[in-house]
């Protein structure tokens, strides 16, 4: 295990941004075709982007609007993209798997956060 | 002098230079404004350049759309004034929400460097009044993100209304949803497209001068207009 820092009143959101199903992702379509020919056959790749956020303060249903609010206004263009808000585990509290989780905007990848936690908290 | 037309400089922006020029070769008053002002200088139209603004961090154009020149650019828009995004300004324009839609990376996954062929669709704005439905032009397409997409409802409404502006013909170079290379807003003053008309205003510099008519368009709208 790593020694844990503690933050000061911190708190990590991360939001993922990720291009809409309908919409081409020549990005995603390059890497599968690499990890093809590199023989790692059946995968399909769509890349997106992650926002890990340092957020001051105490962490409050207020905040997370506030970044729902900035994904929206900045990170995630809406037109193309659907962007998903979570708190991650902070240092100091990944023994207890208690993470409220946050989400917005996006229905489809739930399944994948417990993993998330985990390996960040690790 | 003819009417001030501003070209804004953001940092990275490539074509400003050139777009200046052509406002100067149609009569015009070039007017150079700079991202971090909050003052359009008084002028009566305004070219968001080429480019890759902000280096295209985060998306192309998402950055620049809220340089504080911006608030003044999108608040004259919606009052009216001619506005013209070429290229990394059309994509400017469409993070702005000033234009519906979106630029994404070409289909074929390079950069596009090409003489392109376009049909004029529509003559009904400020910018293309100089040019005849259905015209074929030749201009500079030049970019790595230039594939136009929106949701069905809104290509609908574009097509219904009349606000596909230019269309890609002899062949689609970038994957762009109904070979749009141009679209505009619902009053016809604010125009973006991909391709590069300032490039052709020069037979020293360009295979056509097919450019020019965007640059006279607006000249004619302002001067008629006093």
């Amino acid at each position: 295990m790593i020694s844990r820092v503690r933050l000061p009143a911190m708190a990590r959101v991360v939001v993922d941004v990720m291009p809409k199903p309908e919409i081409l992702d020549p990005q995603g379509k390059a890497v599968t075709g690499a990890l093809a020919r590199l023989g790692f056959g059946g995968m399909s790749v769509r890349q997106g982007k992650r926002f890990e956020i340092e957020l001051e303060g105490e962490l409050s249903e207020d905040r997370l609007d506030e970044v729902r609010r900035a994904a929206e206004t900045l990170l995630a263009n809406t037109v193309i993209e659907t962007f998903h808000v979570r708190v991650e585990a902070s240092p100091e509290s990944s023994d207890e798997d208690d993470q409220p989780e946050q989400s917005d905007q996006d229905d489809e990848d739930e399944a994948a956060e417990e993993g998330e936690l985990a390996t960040r908290a690790g | 002098m003819g009417p001030r037309i501003g070209v804004v400089t953001f940092p990275g922006s490539l074509d400003d230079q050139d777009a200046l020029r052509a406002i100067r070769l149609s009569g015009g008053e070039p007017v150079p404004l700079w991202h971090g002002n909050d003052s359009l200088d008084g002028v009566e139209a305004v070219i968001l350049p080429g480019g890759f603004s902000y280096g295209d961090y985060l998306r192309c154009g998402a950055i620049s759309r809220f340089a504080p020149v911006m608030a003044e650019v999108i608040k004259a828009a919606e009052a009216g004034m001619p506005t013209l995004g070429i290229c990394n300004g059309f994509q400017i324009l469409c993070e702005a929400h000033l234009l519906p839609g979106a630029l994404i990376r070409n289909d074929v996954r390079v950069f596009v460097c090409k003489d392109q062929d376009l049909r004029v669709e529509s003559v009904d704005t400020t910018w293309t009044s100089d040019f005849t439905a259905g015209q074929i032009i030749n201009v500079v397409l030049k970019n790595g993100e230039g594939g136009y997409v929106a949701d069905e409802e809104t290509l609908q409404r574009l097509e219904g209304e009349g606000r596909v502006i230019f269309r890609y013909v002899n062949g689609n170079p970038n994957g762009s949803f109904h070979d749009i290379a141009g679209v505009c807003n619902e009053r016809g003053n604010v125009v973006g497209l991909m391709p590069h008309p300032e490039h052709n205003v020069d037979s020293l510099t360009g295979p056509t001068q097919d450019g020019r008519p965007f640059f006279s368009s607006v000249f004619n709208f302002l001067t008629a207009r006093v």
